[in-house]
């Protein structure tokens, strides 16, 4: 499995550094597939619930005809949906692994990048259990959320802890990053570990700590059409308007999203 | 012979929906043994992550159906037959959990008993009590979703009651408390032991309030359904041999107890 990410990213950064270049000079005008109409659904991570919709409204704004709607959970359950046969036009997951999932099982063809993000620690407003870095999470009678390990929140949690080497033992492991969220602005414990989109997208509602860069772990997002899309021509449109165009990168720059390449 | 003739006369405009519903009723469970991973059953099922969960199940809904009882009764008495105003808004009060989509349970639970709610907060103040996140606060999710079960088949079973033989243990000089243990209780034990196991079994398949209220955490939190439904994220067999395990011990439970329980009820 290890060894099949390590192809499976290789292979996507190659096509990205052949393709990404080309791609943000010239908005790619696929002058042989038809202008695409109708409506898909497309399945995002939870990360993704604040920043998608407005990258949708562009792209219904481009191609008139066209209805996006939307369907937001734990990349892990977004998945297994999937493989259980729902209806979905496209697949955006928080991480290559749960991507990979859907590759394996024959339900996409290859998820490519479209966006980075990073993890920061969120704190109710006033930071009751004065916070102050990873290590304070370790501290005895810190309430910490996080996500469960199955989700991509999760795993990139648990690499953040372990590349500081801070032990900590939280009271939650929440099927997504939303519901970390919530739980941090409920007051119902003292931090939780989640993506800086997700404290961006939340502005002034809570307090929150970067986390320096060389000491941070990033989490890569795939997108991919489903094989068995209903609308295959709108959902590679989809795929490639966020992928390609400078405006629905440009949104996503603007939600705290980074460059995947 | 009653019986034949009853047969005889059954209408096939009865007959043929009524097959589909028992059908549509079993096909899911009945997926879920073909599709059950026989071979690592034993394995998944006592791994250390399902013991705990189920054990953590077990526990907290008896606690829960416990609490229920210790608190239910007196309610439905209340309601069945203490005469006092508002009786009838009080039961539709308490039928409110039953229809409201758990997840808002656990949402309303939060605000009154979280670190922040607004009983909870001076729970955590005074007494450095915080719910969530504690096997209590799952007993207390529990409790809330299930209690109406109780309360409903108890208040059915009061309400039922001849009083007759509590006016006599009356006549007898028996003080109130003790006709309500010695007689009373005893006249509705079938009600009660119907409700109580439908409220352990409701107990033993939350997950909404749970998750929301009590979160998610192995051997503290995290309930069967909750492992079940963690399971389907990463590995949906183990979530079917978890699956498998609950209904069936909720089915052995139904099963064991039908005939002294539930069947009585009927008769109530």
């Amino acid at each position: 499995m290890k060894k099949r990410f390590g192809l499976f990213s290789a292979v996507s950064m190659m096509l990205i550094t052949v393709f990404g270049p080309i791609a943000s000079q010239a908005v790619p005008t696929p002058a042989a597939s038809p202008a695409p109409t109708g409506s898909i659904t497309v399945s995002a991570a939870a990360s993704l619930t604040d920043v998608f919709p407005v990258i949708a409204n562009a792209f219904m704004k481009k191609y008139p005809g066209t209805t996006v709607k939307f369907n937001f959970a734990g990349s892990s359950t977004l998945v297994q949906q999937i493989i259980a046969g729902a209806p979905v036009d496209v697949l955006a997951t928080a991480s290559e692994p749960t991507m990979w999932t859907a590759v394996s099982a024959g339900r996409v063809g290859t998820g490519l990048l479209f966006a980075k993000n990073t993890m920061a620690i969120a704190m109710p407003l006033g930071n009751p259990a004065k916070i102050a870095g990873l290590s304070s999470l370790s501290r005895n009678g810190v309430l910490v959320a996080e996500c469960a390990v199955t989700v991509p929140c999760g795993a990139a949690a648990r690499d953040l802890l372990a590349k500081n080497g801070v032990t900590v033992k939280p009271v939650t492991l929440e099927l997504d990053v939303r519901s970390v969220l919530a739980k941090v602005m409920a007051g119902e414990v003292d931090a939780g570990i989640v993506y800086v989109t997700d404290v961006k997208s939340v502005g002034s509602k809570l307090a929150s700590i970067a986390i320096p860069n060389e000491l941070n772990i990033t989490t890569t997002y795939p997108i991919a059409a489903v094989k068995s899309a209903a609308n295959p021509t709108a959902a590679r449109a989809f795929v490639n308007y966020v992928r390609f165009t400078p405006s629905a990168q440009g949104i996503l720059r603007a939600y705290g999203f980074a460059r995947p390449w | 012979m009653v019986n034949r003739s009853a047969r005889r006369r059954t209408p096939w405009f009865l007959l043929i929906p009524g097959v589909i519903a028992l059908l549509f009723l079993i096909a899911p469970l009945a997926a879920l043994l073909t599709r059950a991973p026989w071979g690592s059953f034993v394995d998944i099922v006592s791994s250390p992550v399902a013991q705990d969960a189920l054990r953590l199940s077990l526990i907290t809904a008896t606690l829960a159906t416990l609490l229920a009882t210790v608190l239910g009764v007196p309610l439905a008495w209340l309601i069945a037959r203490s005469g006092l105003p508002g009786t009838g808004i009080a039961r539709s009060l308490v039928l409110v959990p039953l229809l409201i989509p758990p997840v808002v349970s656990g949402v309303a639970l939060l605000n009154a008993f979280g670190r922040r709610g607004s009983f909870g907060q001076f729970l955590y103040d005074h007494f450095g009590i915080q719910l969530p996140f504690t096997t209590a606060g799952v007993v207390l999710a529990e409790a809330f979703v299930a209690m109406p079960f109780l309360i409903i088949a108890v208040e059915g079973g009061f309400r039922s009651l001849n009083s007759q033989y509590e006016e006599a243990a009356a006549t007898l000089g028996a003080s109130s408390w003790t006709t309500f243990r010695r007689v009373t209780l005893p006249l509705i034990a079938p009600a009660l032991g119907a409700g109580m196991v439908l409220c352990w079994a409701r107990a033993l398949g939350e997950f909404g309030a749970t998750i929301t209220f009590a979160g998610n955490f192995p051997g503290v939190t995290q309930t069967m359904p909750l492992a079940v439904y963690q399971a389907l994220e990463s590995d949906p067999s183990v979530a079917v041999a978890l699956s498998l395990l609950l209904i069936a011990i909720c089915v052995v439970v139904l099963i064991a107890l039908r005939g002294r329980f539930i069947r009585p009820l009927e008769y109530s």
